[in-house]
């Protein structure tokens, strides 16, 4: 393993040595495999796997700083959040994160970080520059997503037992309301004017659309896939596109990813990718879509325009999430 | 940071407690009927089931409920009734009964013989039944009853789960042996019903005769015991596993040991880990310090089912509860993959049912390939079609 990690990180250094001038348009994708305790670090371009690096133990919610200087990682059986030197590929540093870090978002503020303590019912906040922990929010059980407003007012924690959206006030850390949803709860999107939360019910099998303002849910969201179990339908990962176009909903082990019209929540197209697909991210300027497929061990690649499945790249052991690096 | 947790924790009960001052706190008051059954053999101290057995499981879901109930304004509680003989039992059940504001919930963790007598008195009074520990087919097939809702799997659902596996290995030919217990026998016709549902040939059925030691003798007794010309797996009933566990590498054929030993069929085992089920194995271990056997998973679903009917219907009257039970509304999350719900026409929660050994899980039944014209999770156990008695009110 040692060794093989060895050779590929000589290659890959006389690789990208050469290919300096031209790598700098491309975009890079970071994998965290939660059983192989690694990035898996892909070129969006050529998209190719260019490194693969060891980090702490079942690493899933990865998160960059606004300057893509760091990679935080949640590292959830180490209990620790990694920060990672972007251009070293080296962990700097752990902050204090609670007990099994599971998901967070980053305030934009770029300093506070919140994060999703999945064992343990809270959510903690951390100054990523004093690196201490400032409070700690009592939530639901399991709590599991989290997303920042991008005002920076709310946080919503989403607690998979409890199946609420927790609303935190981020000038108070108080938890000020909930909105109970679907069964299990696992991830929130905010749309890009922060107007509307999208959020997954994966075992209800539902994304139920919520008004940030009434903080009511306004539509739910059903989808059916021919040939495919309605209780296989479990969506998790939510990307919305910058233009207001589409919403892209991982639906876990019914092995699709649903096209959402994301202003009259119409669902247009269900993409086949790997098994178990979980989280999403963009790349190439909303070109492209990534997605984890956790049982098949791999990311699809997904060409926004033409909505079709263009490519699949091996990655690590249960791939859990991904980012992109302009 | 402990320190600031629990500085975080007690602000925020004391700022719950103000603000339960200005609403109405919901109360929600479950019973749990323990009656201690008679083991027909002392197990070795080492194994003798933990004292919180199945009430452990319902504790858990307290705590999670009252967890959720917090935001809701909701405060769940468990009264535990228990006792050595059924008429301790059911006087105390009685009194407490009789005293209810309305009719709540009571979960019934009692021997297969006493069920009957504990509902009809909780059934009399207008609570719910919550059947936590009977696993008998008879209750869900030919006396069903209007409010007894089932959140253990019966004896049918086990065994089908099993002859699923068995039969996807194509290990049709069964050796089957079976103790002298009721719930042996239940178990070896829920076996024999099974095979024939699915087309396993049962090739020689013996009862175990208890006339040796095993502890002495069990590598010459077993081989001979099995003796056959050929068969896929030895099938065992043997729920107070008396003789069972003898068998497994010890057949007079190289075969595989499946039902109450070896393979087993199970509600619930500690090797489950996948759909966040890690999450429930730690809170539960991190909490009693053993591991959540299936009887504190049947508890922990049955608060958790009533918790969830109080959230979405806003009531704790026991007739909404029951009605949105039964409803196509309703739905669980249970850390089995998929969403539980009650079959309507016997009370039984539809559910995963894994196959374990030991140290492993080897199979969420069922399987990818039995269909049905409802939910595969309905090839489990008595199908509506089987079900002779009636639950309508």
């Amino acid at each position: 393993m040692n060794l093989f990690n060895v050779n590929r990180f000589a290659k890959l250094t006389m690789v990208s040595l050469l290919a300096l001038p031209a790598a700098v348009q491309a975009e890079t994708a970071y994998v965290s495999n939660e059983k192989s305790d690694t990035l898996t670090i892909i070129d969006t371009d050529s998209l190719e796997v260019t490194n693969t690096v060891d980090v702490g133990m079942r690493p899933r919610g990865i998160i960059f700083s606004q300057d893509y200087k760091y990679l935080y990682i949640c590292a959830s059986e180490s209990d620790a959040v990694q920060v990672m030197d972007v251009a070293t590929n080296r962990i700097l540093h752990n902050l204090p994160s609670g007990e099994d870090p599971e998901q967070f978002a980053l305030h934009p503020n770029n300093r506070h970080l919140y994060i999703a303590n999945e064992d343990s019912a809270v959510v903690t906040v951390v100054d990523t520059e004093s690196r201490t922990v400032i409070a700690q929010i009592d939530v639901g059980i399991e709590p599991e997503g989290m997303a920042v407003s991008p005002d920076g007012k709310w946080v919503i924690n989403t607690s998979e037992t409890t199946n609420m959206l927790h609303w935190i006030d981020t000038s108070t850390h108080e938890l000020v309301d909930n909105t109970l949803v679907d069964q299990r709860p696992r991830h929130v999107e905010f749309s890009k004017d922060g107007s509307l939360v999208w959020a997954s019910a994966e075992i209800g099998g539902t994304v139920a659309i919520v008004d940030t303002t009434t903080r009511q849910i306004n539509h739910t969201i059903r989808f059916k896939i021919p040939g495919v179990h309605r209780d296989k339908i479990q969506p998790v990962g939510i990307k919305l596109t910058d233009d207001g176009k589409y919403a892209f909903i991982a639906l876990g082990p019914a092995n699709h990813v649903a096209v959402v019209d994301a202003k009259t929540y119409e669902v247009l197209d269900y993409l086949l990718v790997g098994r178990r697909v979980w989280q999403l991210a963009f790349a190439d300027n909303h070109s492209k879509l990534l997605t984890t497929n956790g049982v098949s061990g791999d990311v699809s690649v997904i060409d926004v325009n033409k909505l079709k499945v263009v490519k699949t790249i091996k990655a690590g052991r249960y791939p859990w999430g991904v980012v992109v690096k302009p | 940071m402990r320190f600031i947790a629990t500085t975080t924790k007690s602000l925020c009960w004391l700022f719950l407690l103000q603000k339960s001052a200005f609403a109405a706190v919901q109360n929600i008051d479950i019973l749990y009927v323990k009656l201690h059954a008679e083991m027909s053999a002392e197990p070795l101290l080492l194994k003798q089931p933990a004292d919180n057995k199945t009430l452990a499981g319902a504790k858990l879901a307290i705590e999670d409920s009252n967890t959720t109930g917090r935001f809701l304004k909701q405060h769940y509680q468990l009264t535990v009734v228990e006792d050595n003989n059924a008429d301790g039992v059911i006087s105390q059940l009685k009194r407490l009964l009789s005293v209810q504001e309305a009719p709540g919930t009571v979960l019934v963790d009692v021997p297969e013989n006493a069920f009957n007598a504990v509902s009809e008195v909780i059934r009399g009074s207008g609570a719910l039944v919550m059947n936590i520990s009977s696993r008998e087919d008879a209750l869900r097939q030919s006396q069903c009853a209007e409010k007894v809702l089932h959140t253990v799997p019966s004896r049918a659902m086990l065994a089908d789960a099993m002859t699923q596996y068995l039969m996807s290995r194509r290990w049709r030919e069964w050796f089957l042996v079976s103790g002298n217990s009721d719930g042996d026998k239940a178990f070896a016709s829920a076996l024999q019903r099974s095979a024939k549902r699915f087309g396993a040939n049962i090739v020689e059925q013996k009862q175990w005769s208890f006339d040796t030691d095993l502890r002495r003798v069990a590598q010459k007794e077993i081989p001979l015991f099995t003796q056959h010309d050929d068969y896929d797996v030895v099938v065992v009933a043997d729920e107070q596993h008396l003789f069972d566990k003898y068998f497994p590498g010890n057949t007079w054929l190289p075969r595989p040991v499946v039902g109450t030993e070896g393979l087993v069929p199970t509600g619930w085992h500690w090797t489950l880990e996948q759909w966040g089920a890690t999450q429930l194995q730690n809170r539960f271990y991190s909490q009693f310090a053993r591991e959540m056997t299936e009887s504190d998973y049947a508890a922990w679903l049955a608060v958790r089912a009533i918790s969830e009917a109080v959230t979405r219907t806003k009531s704790t009257a026991s007739d909404v509860l029951y009605d949105y039970l039964l409803s196509d509304s309703f739905e669980l999350a249970a850390f089995k993959g998929r969403k539980l719900s009650f079959r309507a026409w016997n009370g039984q929660l539809r559910q995963p049912i894994p196959l374990v050994h030991p140290n492993g899980l080897t199979a969420l039944l069922p399987l990818e390939g039995y269909m049905h014209p409802v939910t595969d999770l309905d090839t489990l156990g008595y199908d509506k079609p089987e079900v002779r008695c009636n639950m309508a009110k």
